[in-house]
């Protein structure tokens, strides 16, 4: 069989509609707001603070910490159990280890940055819309980094190579999801993960398509930054 | 023969390219990829000749060497207090900076200064493992008390303060308060009416929302001028309501 036309009729290089914002919480040191499709993610910083507990700290440099969550109703019909589950927790660790590359810390040992990432409605990508928010809230926060991070899932469905898949595309019988943090410059991965069978052909052909789309999510993220500095009445803006 | 990719007093954000070719210079918040300067935080553009440097936009408070800050008090040690810096750091007083007088082997130290009591303090020294220690000797240190605390975005407070404290002398002006800003954004208002203190706080966070646009004296003039009638008996007239003595 072939998969001729998407569920949702989109090409298959084209990612769903973006939007974005940054500043969305004011008490947090940055936030970011990442919609993608149906998918929606809120992302807000703190600190950097103080560690605790205390033996976690590291006099040479500061610590992430990330907490990924979604909320209780945002899948499509049975409730998400609230808290840590294997799934988050490994989402979670992975999404610090997708970030941490752009971040520099080492002017903030013993301290930690705590981003907590939640979704309120989701429909697949949900790690990489994390991500995305993720490093809007970072650059918000003002922690120095050098690059921003774009996260986009390629795979594929049936024989097709798909760009951004939706939570049909994802759970399809014969469809591969491969979530990719990319580094907006360099072009480096930080996140590659494999969810089906693929040749390495394949594989290649997806890191090529987010590298293209990686492009457009930097101008989504670098506009919600811009914007959050846009005042009424400036002319400048 | 480089070429700048933005204009002065652009907003940037990390990972953005600034400029191309080896004859510009990279300083603070940017740094060099091979030709191209790249942006590695949220900030300002500044261009001065050769060197781009970005003017932070948001961030926590980092303690610096010789900035006065205000903070609660959070603990009382052997031989001085600890106070909040409101930064992931924070800073001790110790006994000999604190006060002049002298105290005995013992006494009793909340009685200069109790936990959540607030004090204005410079900070004379932060080390490489970011140890803060502070001084209460200088003009304008103190230990404060009455009136309101407000947080605002430590990066605004020179905004707040203005060239040679204009901004914040304009707001005493207006409004009789007396106030008081601390370098990691803790500002002190206190005036003798509530609604003299709420029109200056909304000032002060009417600043801190559009730090970043020129022409923004004029603006918070105009502000005040327009609410000056909000506030009861009018202001300008009673005037030295500042206390001018510290910014």
């Amino acid at each position: 069989m072939t998969y001729d036309k998407r569920f949702d009729g989109r090409a298959f290089d084209e990612m769903r509609p973006m939007e974005a914002k940054a500043g969305v919480i004011k008490r947090a040191a940055g936030s970011g707001w990442f919609k993608i499709g149906n998918t929606e993610a809120y992302a807000a910083v703190y600190g950097p603070r103080e560690m605790f507990p205390r033996f976690q700290q590291n006099p040479e440099k500061g610590v992430l910490r990330c907490f990924y969550s979604m909320m209780p109703f945002s899948s499509a019909g049975d409730r998400v159990r609230p808290g840590p589950s294997r799934r988050s927790k490994e989402i979670s660790l992975v999404t610090a280890k997708a970030l941490l590359p752009v971040l520099d810390l080492s002017e903030y040992a013993n301290s930690v940055v705590d981003i907590y990432i939640e979704l309120p409605q989701t429909d697949a990508g949900t790690r990489c819309a994390g991500i995305c928010a993720a490093s809007i809230a970072l650059a918000d926060a003002g922690i120095p980094m050098k690059d921003l991070v774009c996260a986009i899932s390629a795979g594929k469905v049936e024989d097709k190579i798909i760009l951004d898949l939706n939570y049909e595309e994802d759970s399809h019988e014969k469809g591969v999801d491969i979530p990719i943090a990319m580094l907006h410059n360099s072009k480096k991965i930080s996140l590659m993960q494999l969810d089906g069978e693929i040749s390495s052909e394949e594989v290649a052909q997806c890191i090529e398509m987010v590298k293209k789309a990686s492009d457009k999510l930097f101008e989504v993220q670098k506009e919600a930054l811009k914007g959050r500095f846009r005042v009424a009445g400036d002319k400048n803006a | 023969m480089g070429e700048i990719k933005v204009k002065n007093k652009d907003v940037v954000v990390p990972g953005e390219i600034l400029a191309n070719g080896m004859d510009f210079l990279p300083s603070y918040g940017t740094y060099r990829e091979g030709e191209q300067i790249l942006a590695s935080r949220l900030g300002l553009v500044n261009i001065e000749g050769k060197v781009i440097k970005l003017v932070p936009l948001s961030g926590v408070y980092h303690p610096k060497k010789g900035d006065t800050i205000i903070g609660p008090v959070t603990e009382i040690l052997l031989s001085g207090w600890r106070v909040d810096t409101n930064s992931a750091y924070s800073a001790v007083m110790n006994m000999k900076d604190a006060t002049s007088e002298f105290i005995a082997r013992g006494a009793n130290l909340t009685k200069y200064f109790a936990i959540g009591d607030y004090v204005m303090v410079k900070i004379i020294n932060v080390t490489s493992q970011n140890l803060v220690d502070l001084t209460m000797k200088g003009p304008g240190l103190r230990k404060i008390s009455g009136g309101r605390m407000i947080r605002v975005n430590s990066n605004k407070v020179p905004r707040i303060i203005g060239k040679q404290g204009s901004m914040v002398s304009m707001i005493k002006q207006y409004t009789g308060c007396r106030i008081l800003v601390g370098q990691n954004g803790i500002v002190w208002v206190s005036g003798d009416e509530p609604a003299k203190e709420l029109l200056a706080v909304e000032t002060i966070k009417k600043i801190e929302l559009e730090a970043h646009i020129p022409g923004l004296t004029d603006k918070v003039n105009a502000f005040l001028e327009g609410h000056k009638d909000s506030v009861k008996g009018g202001v300008k007239e009673q005037n030295n309501g500042g206390n001018n003595d510290v910014r």
